[in-house]
């Protein structure tokens, strides 16, 4: 009784999956699904080497420090990094001194009540408070910046595949619209107000090129050149800290707790090699 | 060696007895190393799972607190925050030193001067945790109009402990005087607690 | 205790007696995972999966609890406090890490021990109650990993949360309102995350007493083994401890290797980008996916596009993938062959093969975007899926000859080592061991 109902239920699944599969498969061949833009001027990231690649891979200060500039002058105005505090940047080598300079000279002041009159108002930053918001609100945001709301930073190098090479792929990816692409899909110019990107998921986004010009910010003496390219893997680095800013404590402690493991577990075989000794399996 | 009959017939080896006394020590020796690195390594994956409930990186941001002292007139006293806990800081008027300092210290349950219970040369500020000894309550007195007990300083109503007007014990329940926080003046009108 | 001749409980330390006497503890225990636990002396390392499924729910579990102390199930603040435990509590990334790759591993021995299973026929008598109750706990820890997975309010929970209380909304009249309650809201919000949070925590506690009952129904007849031939007699057997504890520590010991390399090296391989985004309710992610441990489930899902008749596909999908778990519980029922393990059934090991393969295929098509060919092979293995169960399993044991077994897991480990180097099979020795019970019918009852 059990096996003729599965008999029948069986039968109907797998007979239902067979006459979908056909249907599905004369569909394929007689209207075949027209390809879009986005599937064929789409690009992956490019590859782009960074000193944190790999297990054993670690931040460069040096070059976080630049990236934090480059995010500081061109990126604050308009994306959060809302995760991260300013006692954070610690882990890129300032001092405590430095921090709070930082904290108490950053552009965007912190939203604080005052403690007079109760009104919202704002004030310096301390080191214990996170990098104050551009835009109180999405609403804001949007109405900012032509509808787009431009996203929180904190975590970018974690929200995107190949999240670091992604960051360093779009911000060095603007270029104009192919013209195979307007030949092909005559319906999918960039909109006015958008720019082309072929590492950008739909290919047009709304922020312009934030990375315009060789020497767009000013490295310190003993940096290198402010390239654009330059600019950009810094940025990634830095937005990679700051998505994964437990990176080093976590490749250290991996290494130690693989030896450990590798040493118990073979000390492990051997027990167990010796308990069965005398016993056949 | 085990023989095969002693092989399928299911003897344990410590049940035969030592058969080879070196092997068997050989043998003892490597599964208790194993068994100790399994403990070992147990313990230290307990770390984590220990240390996790220590205070967390923003807590320990907020382990110090600036108070601007500018607005506070003598005779006033601020009751603010330190580490999520009550802070007086009191400007005593000279009435109130004086008195402090007539006390017999000898006298006291926990003896301690206004002196050693205030930064050098500033013997006008109080500065001390808002927490009674006895039990943790926040004692009276650092708000316009509060009781400030027997000895004209704090009044903990919890279990009636008296605090004088260095913040020290004189009666009731409370085992020793108002704690007072590290603290530093950073400018004249400032200070840094923690 | 179905064995005659397992060892018995006799405490050498006079507190473990003291103990013993008042609650037999200590017995329990020794007669569970010791001494008094007369195993079968031939299992391969496809019998450790059991342990290493314990081992990864208490990982679960521990990580789970410490981790609930950071986080605030509140859709304003969820994504903000496991930043915070990943950022600012002292090793929180290390916690977070280890659960969510925890889960992983979890799923990951889990498969392996319902494959080990499948293959070894663990499901047949008298072992059926085992079976179920693994399935029991199979479906308590999926509900658990989909809650769970909800937890962190990013943008995959969120989707995630409203796909998967959607397919409720496919059941005719009572499905929308069915889903309005499960979520306590037209949509994931509040409400959802904190009944989530709050099963989340619950059903980890009902698996452990499930697996109580697992690991109680598997001592009555005791564990299956390679040969799937019942154990005979006391030469058939050797104590859990120390022989399978040792194996066990181990194979643990390599879960932990393995474990540690993703957690440390490659915590967020498994996961999803699009998680690392705060939950939206206005834009959907362009490819929302379960985690990889669901993919095959989803595949069957979607391979579902054609209404049949008045039954939309929608409802056709959601209840194949009810199907696919639930047909699980006949299958000590469909497959009828006497013999247990696949290495005596010649056809069958075939369709074991080609199932494996099937699956895999149809956990690619999962996780790949609701697009051809993915839909198209889904199908097809999807339809392997249904009539490998269903109806192939019962017609092979129906027509298969299975190979002669051997006559005992004894014989069938001496046969093995006949010959090997060093071991000491002498030549006045005969080479299989007297059972006493040779006249047992062969194939298991």
């Amino acid at each position: 009784m059990v096996r003729f109902g599965a008999f029948l239920v069986g039968l109907f699944f797998s007979g239902w999956l067979l006459i979908s599969f056909i249907m599905g498969a004369i569909a394929y061949v007689t209207e075949p699904a027209s390809p879009t833009a986005e599937h064929e001027f789409h690009l992956t990231p490019k590859h782009v080497s960074f000193s944190f690649d790999g297990p054993l891979g670690r931040y460069d200060k040096q070059q976080l420090q630049r990236g934090f500039q480059v995010y500081k002058e061109v990126c604050a105005a308009c994306h959060s990094l809302k995760f991260v505090a300013f006692r954070d940047l610690a882990a890129l080598g300032y001092n405590e001194a430095e921090i709070k300079a930082i904290a108490k000279d950053w552009p965007l002041k912190t939203p604080d009540v005052d403690p007079a009159t109760g009104e919202i108002s704002t004030r310096d930053g301390v080191p214990s408070d996170h990098f104050p918001k551009p835009f109180a609100n999405n609403v804001a945001a949007a109405a900012a910046n032509n509808n787009a709301i431009p996203p929180d930073l904190s975590l970018m190098a974690k929200a995107r595949h190949h999240g670091s090479a992604y960051i360093y792929s779009l911000m060095t990816g603007y270029k104009d619209q192919p013209a195979e692409l307007l030949r092909k899909f005559p319906d999918s110019k960039t909109p006015e107000g958008l720019y082309y990107n072929p590492y950008f998921a739909n290919l047009n986004l709304a922020m312009a090129p934030p990375l315009s010009m060789d020497g767009q910010v000013t490295y310190g003496a003993g940096q290198p050149e402010p390239t654009v390219d330059q600019m950009a893997k810094d940025v990634s680095a830095f937005l990679t800290w700051t998505a994964e800013p437990k990176m080093e404590n976590r490749k250290s402690a991996g290494v130690a707790v693989l030896f450990f493991l590798i040493i118990a577990t073979a000390l492990a075989y051997m027990s167990y090699r010796n308990i069965w000794a005398d016993q056949k399996h | 060696m085990a023989t095969l009959e002693e092989s399928v017939t299911g003897h344990l080896p410590d049940e035969n007895g030592p058969q080879d006394n070196g092997g068997v020590r050989r043998r003892d020796f490597i599964n208790i190393a194993a068994v100790s690195f399994a403990g070992a390594g147990g313990v230290v994956a307990l770390l984590p799972l220990i240390n996790q409930m220590n205070p967390s990186a923003d807590v320990l941001a907020l382990a110090s607190t600036e108070v601007d002292i500018s607005a506070i007139e003598p005779g006033q006293s601020i009751k603010t925050t330190f580490r999520s806990q009550p802070l007086f800081v009191r400007h005593l008027t000279a009435d109130e030193i004086a008195k402090a300092d007539a006390v017999d210290v000898k006298s006291l349950r926990d003896p301690q001067t206004l002196e050693e219970r205030t930064v050098d040369g500033r013997k006008e500020w109080l500065i001390t945790m808002g927490v009674c000894t006895h039990l943790g309550c926040v004692p009276l007195g650092a708000g316009e109009g509060e009781n400030k007990g027997e000895f004209g300083g704090y009044f903990c109503p919890c279990h009636g402990s008296h605090y004088d007007t260095a913040a020290r014990i004189r009666k009731g329940p409370a085992p020793t005087n108002l704690v007072v926080p590290p603290y530093s003046f950073t400018t004249d009108t400032s200070i840094l607690v923690g | 205790m179905s064995f005659p001749w397992a060892k018995e409980y006799t405490p050498k330390a006079p507190v473990m007696k003291w103990i013993d006497d008042r609650l037999p503890l200590p017995r329990f225990v020794y007669n569970a995972v010791g001494g008094g636990y007369p195993v079968p002396r031939n299992l391969n390392f496809f019998w450790n999966f059991g342990i290493l499924s314990g081992l990864a729910l208490v990982i679960q579990i521990v990580t789970g609890i410490v981790m609930a102390m950071h986080y605030g199930a509140n859709d304003l603040v969820a994504f903000w406090t496991v930043e915070h435990t990943m950022r600012d509590v002292n090793g929180g990334w290390l916690l977070r890490y280890a659960h969510a790759n925890g889960a992983s591993f979890f799923f990951i021995v889990i498969y392996l021990h319902i494959f080990r299973g499948l293959y070894y026929g663990s499901y047949k008598a008298p072992r059926e109650m085992v079976w179920l109750l693994g399935l029991v706990i199979f479906l308590l820890m999926m509900a658990t990993a989909f809650m769970g997975y909800v937890l962190p309010w990013g943008q995959m929970s969120y989707w995630g949360a409203k796909v998967i209380t959607g397919l409720f909304g496919a059941i005719p009249v009572v499905g929308e309102p069915i889903q309005t309650w499960l979520l306590g809201g037209f949509a994931p919000g509040n409400a959802a995350l904190n009944r989530f949070f709050s099963l989340h925590y619950l059903l980890p506690f009902v698996i452990v007493g499930v697996v109580i009952l697992h690991i109680w129904a598997l001592h009555i007849p005791g564990s299956s083994n390679p040969t799937g031939v019942e154990v005979k007699g006391p030469q058939d057997t050797i104590p859990f401890h120390p022989y399978y504890t040792a194996k066990d520590g181990f194979g643990a010991g390599l879960f932990f290797i393995a474990f540690a390399t993703m957690v440390y090296f490659a915590p967020n391989f498994l996961g999803h980008p699009d998680n690392y985004i705060e939950a939206n309710p206005l834009s959907t992610p362009a490819h929302i996916v379960p985690e990889w441990y669901f993919w095959p489930f989803y595949a069957i899902l979607r391979a579902f596009t054609v209404d049949f008749f008045f039954v939309p596909a929608k409802l056709l999908g959601v209840l194949a993938m009810f199907a696919s778990i639930l047909l699980l519980f006949f299958l000590p029922w469909l497959d009828t062959s006497p013999v247990r393990s696949g290495n005596y059934r010649p056809l069958f090991k075939k369709f074991y093969i080609i199932l494996l393969i099937d699956v895999l295929v149809l956990g690619y098509c999962g996780g790949a975007p609701a697009e051809e060919p993915y839909v198209m092979i889904s199908q097809v293995a999807a339809a392997y899926y249904f009539a490998h169960f269903l109806i192939i399993l019962p017609l092979i044991a129906k027509m298969e000859t299975p190979l002669p077994l051997p006559g005992s897991i004894t014989e069938a480990v001496l046969a093995k080592h006949a010959g090997d180097d060093g071991l000491p099979v002498k030549d006045d020795e005969p080479a299989v061991i007297a059972t006493g019970d040779e006249t047992a019918p062969q194939p298991a009852a």
